[in-house]
């Protein structure tokens, strides 16, 4: 099997959506001739041509826009903003539109599209090109918002959205582009290579939308988290020595609760980990949901840790953002907890 | 360098364009500049668009005072007399649709509507230029397009009273309507948004080197919005097989047509800057609408890029049923439009040409009346806003996905279905 990074993955999962499938096309700024900034769509319009992998204006309602009428045509579009912090112009369309034209069609007209973008910090981008605005995404209704954390999920989540009947925003944690990280700045950038997670097998597969996966086992503590945060969590709990339960959630709408809440009510104390600001990111729900469903199993309240209440500070980003010893501090406050 | 003193300068002051008149005063349209009909000269469909860029400050007209369709755009239209009554007739349904779902508004049957007056030539004769599986992307005063094209007025009807054979279920505001079918795509509450999506459908044709192309609806107000820009970018750079409508009636809500467009050009000199062939056209002729389209598709379909086409018209009656036009222009105002009224230009064209006359007209009128008076019946014994028979709760929860998440199916039996 080979191995690849999660940007090759990505790039991987195009080239199969789009040689089984006339109907994909792949546009956004930079990402034709060129291949996009980070490489991800590098190659494929020399393979598909300039009419199927095309460079797009630099105008993100357009690109969502434009996105959205080939959907409705009856295309699979898979279209790039270029940083997660770029959508804001094509919010508009993507809230009070893509997410909603089956509804109010009554299902006569549909919206299969996938918003690509890199997310998240780690990379000294700065305020601009750090954030993670899942939270924007999840509150809305007909959209469904997807983070994978290593190559292998990339490909099948990419393909199980592209596959999909409805919108599926797609994070990029561009800090795990091009290797796994652990919180550390002080460490050299890992790579994928070797990681068995960047064994990706040739050709189509799919990683279901709305299922989470346990990365590691535990009995004392349920850690819930997504994206670049997974890994942090994995070397909080090795580097602490506390037994934790650290799930993938991979997909946050829809979110695989049974999962969750079987965890929870096992290890009866539940940490939220996020890159993206507290006050009223996606664990707040995290939070409420598991508070909702496994109260009685509940040994502790719910904490969370997340990204401060500020903008990315581009030279602060490891004091930012949550590390391994602050996780591993909140977890132990969890488990010393009574 | 030399230095600037502003002190030379009296102090800079902010420039809020003003309509030549308010409520009070004498309708005034001096302004409007409006050449004889027949007098605009019809390029062939491949012309240089800097070739005719006086096409978008001029208006086209086909239809003359004395009832005639005269120079090189009416040549050609080859209209048969079945084609011209049709016009008419689609275009005294539309109004007297509008006239009973105003009433019905007025009675509490429905929450809101929005009228077509004196824009009905536009949206009836537009469909002659577009064929099966050509894609509108409408906003809201665009209901001839439907009417036009054979869609039941019950369903439209329904669907205003948001009763249980409303094919939107009840989920739409009045007059969003939406049938793929009809090649109407689904109306939103946010202005603009529509029309990168045209564009984008077009792309999507051409990138599947399909026939079908599209067509992209906006008002001068809304032509203002980022979206419109957006659209004028993307059909510019990929050669889009779409026609860029821009219906200019003189309003936005209270807003007279000059705040979205400044003192400069017209609507259609947008479409100059990005290389793309615009014209004006008189709205509120029939023929010269149909003429203006079909040279637009034309050129779609040849696979020669989008057109733009401003719409010269204005709103006779108000924005919405919320609306009062008598608060910030005069009463008068809409009688003063030099472009006449649609209707009554094209009657009295088919009566010159000999095909119609005062009286079919009346009867014609009357009759039509009578059978919107009597579909309003029934589609009013299915339901009204508040009375009859309703589309099920239970259908709130569908279709939000193509299949029900668990969260959304929690909540569907929350809420007790
Ligand atoms: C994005 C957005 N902003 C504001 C509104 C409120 N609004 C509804 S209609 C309208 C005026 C539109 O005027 P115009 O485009 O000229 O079309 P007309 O009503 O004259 O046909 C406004 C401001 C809206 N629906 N969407």
């Amino acid at each position: 099997m080979p191995n690849m990074s999660m940007i090759e993955a990505i790039r991987d999962a195009l080239d199969v959506a789009m040689g089984a499938d006339e109907r994909v096309v792949v546009f956004g700024e930079d990402v034709g001739y060129f291949g996009g900034v980070f490489r991800v769509t590098a190659g494929l319009q020399r393979k598909y041509g300039k009419t199927r992998c095309f460079d797009a204006p630099i105008n993100e309602s357009g690109i969502v826009g434009a996105g959205i009428g080939m959907a409705v045509y009856g295309l699979r579009p898979v279209v790039e903003i270029q940083f997660a912090d770029y959508v804001y112009p094509g919010y508009d369309q993507i809230v009070s539109e893509a997410a909603r034209i089956r509804y109010r069609t009554a299902g006569e007209f549909t919206c299969p599209m996938v918003i690509r973008m890199p997310s998240g910090g780690g990379i000294f981008g700065g305020q601009t090109h750090s954030q993670s605005p899942e939270a924007l995404f999840t509150h809305v209704t007909g959209l469904k918002t997807v983070v994978p954390s290593n190559p292998y999920d990339a490909k099948g989540l990419l393909l199980a959205a592209i596959a999909d009947p409805d919108p599926v925003i797609f994070f990029e944690p561009k800090r795990l582009y091009n290797g796994p990280f652990d919180g550390h700045h002080d460490r050299p950038v890992a790579s994928w290579k070797g990681h068995d997670l960047a064994e990706v097998p040739e050709g189509a597969y799919q990683v279901p939308l709305g299922r989470a996966v346990i990365r590691r086992f535990g009995k004392a503590a349920t850690v819930l988290t997504y994206g670049t945060m997974v890994h942090v969590a994995l070397a909080a709990a090795e580097e602490s020595g506390i037994d934790a339960e650290v799930i993938d959630l991979r997909s946050l709408m829809p979110l695989d609760l049974e999962t969750i809440t079987a965890s929870v009510k096992k290890t009866g104390r539940c940490l939220v980990l996020h890159e993206a600001t507290l006050t009223s990111g996606f664990g707040a729900e995290l939070a409420a949901q598991v508070q909702a469903e496994c109260f009685f199993q509940l040994e502790a309240p719910v904490r969370r840790v997340a990204g401060w209440d500020t903008p990315y500070p581009h030279v602060h980003e490891w004091s930012y953002f949550p590390g391994p010893a602050r996780v591993a501090e909140a977890l132990r406050e969890l488990v010393e907890e009574v | 360098m030399g230095e600037t003193r502003q002190e030379e300068f009296p102090p800079l002051g902010l420039n809020v364009p003003e309509p030549e008149v308010r409520p009070g005063g004498q309708p005034d349209f001096s302004k409007v500049q409006i050449p004889k009909a027949g007098s605009v000269r019809r390029p062939p469909v491949e012309v240089d668009p800097e070739e005719i860029r006086d096409l978008a400050f001029t208006i086209i007209r086909v239809l003359n005072r004395d009832g005639q369709a005269v120079g090189p755009w009416a040549e050609g239209l080859a209209l048969e007399d079945e084609e011209l009554l049709k016009g008419l007739r689609d275009m005294m349904t539309l109004r007297a649709y509008d006239a009973r779902m105003l009433m019905a508004q007025r009675q509490q049957k429905t929450s809101f509507y929005m009228q077509h007056l004196g824009e009905e030539a536009i949206s009836c004769a537009f469909p002659l230029a577009l064929r099966q599986g050509d894609m509108n992307f409408p906003t809201y005063r665009q209901a001839g397009l439907l009417i036009a094209a054979g869609y039941p007025l019950s369903t439209m009807m329904n669907q205003v009273y948001s009763n249980e054979k409303d094919p939107l279920k009840g989920r739409q505001m009045p007059v969003l309507y939406s049938t793929k079918e009809f090649g109407f795509f689904s109306i939103s509450g946010n202005l603009a948004t529509q029309y990168i999506q045209a564009v984008g459908w077009a792309m999507a044709s051409a990138i599947s080197r399909d026939r079908k192309i599209s067509a992209a609806w906006i008002g001068d107000g809304s032509t203002a919005e980022s979206d419109f820009h957006a659209a004028l970018v993307f059909a510019s750079t990929y050669k889009a097989p779409v026609i860029l409508n821009i219906v200019n009636n003189q309003w936005a809500i209270s807003t007279f047509q000059g705040i979205a467009r400044g003192g400069a050009g017209t609507f259609a000199a947008r479409g100059l800057g990005f290389g793309i062939p615009a014209l004006r056209v008189d709205g509120n002729d029939y023929l010269a609408v149909c003429a203006v389209a079909r040279w637009a598709a034309e050129r779609a379909r040849r696979n020669l890029g989008p057109t733009l086409i401003e719409y010269v018209t204005y709103r006779a009656g108000g924005h919405s049923t919320s609306d009062d036009p008598s608060a910030y222009r005069p009463a008068e105002e809409s009688a003063a439009w030099p472009l006449g009224d649609p209707i009554l230009r094209f009657k009295n064209y088919l009566i010159g040409r000999g095909i119609w006359s005062e009286d079919r007209h009346a009867q014609a009128e009357a009759q039509i009346m009578a059978e919107v008076t009597q579909t309003q019946k029934e589609a009013e014994a299915i339901g009204t806003l508040h009375q009859g028979h309703h589309p099920s709760p239970r259908d709130m929860f569908e279709d939000v996905y193509a299949e029900m998440p668990p969260h959304l199916l929690r909540q569907r039996h929350e809420a007790g279905f």
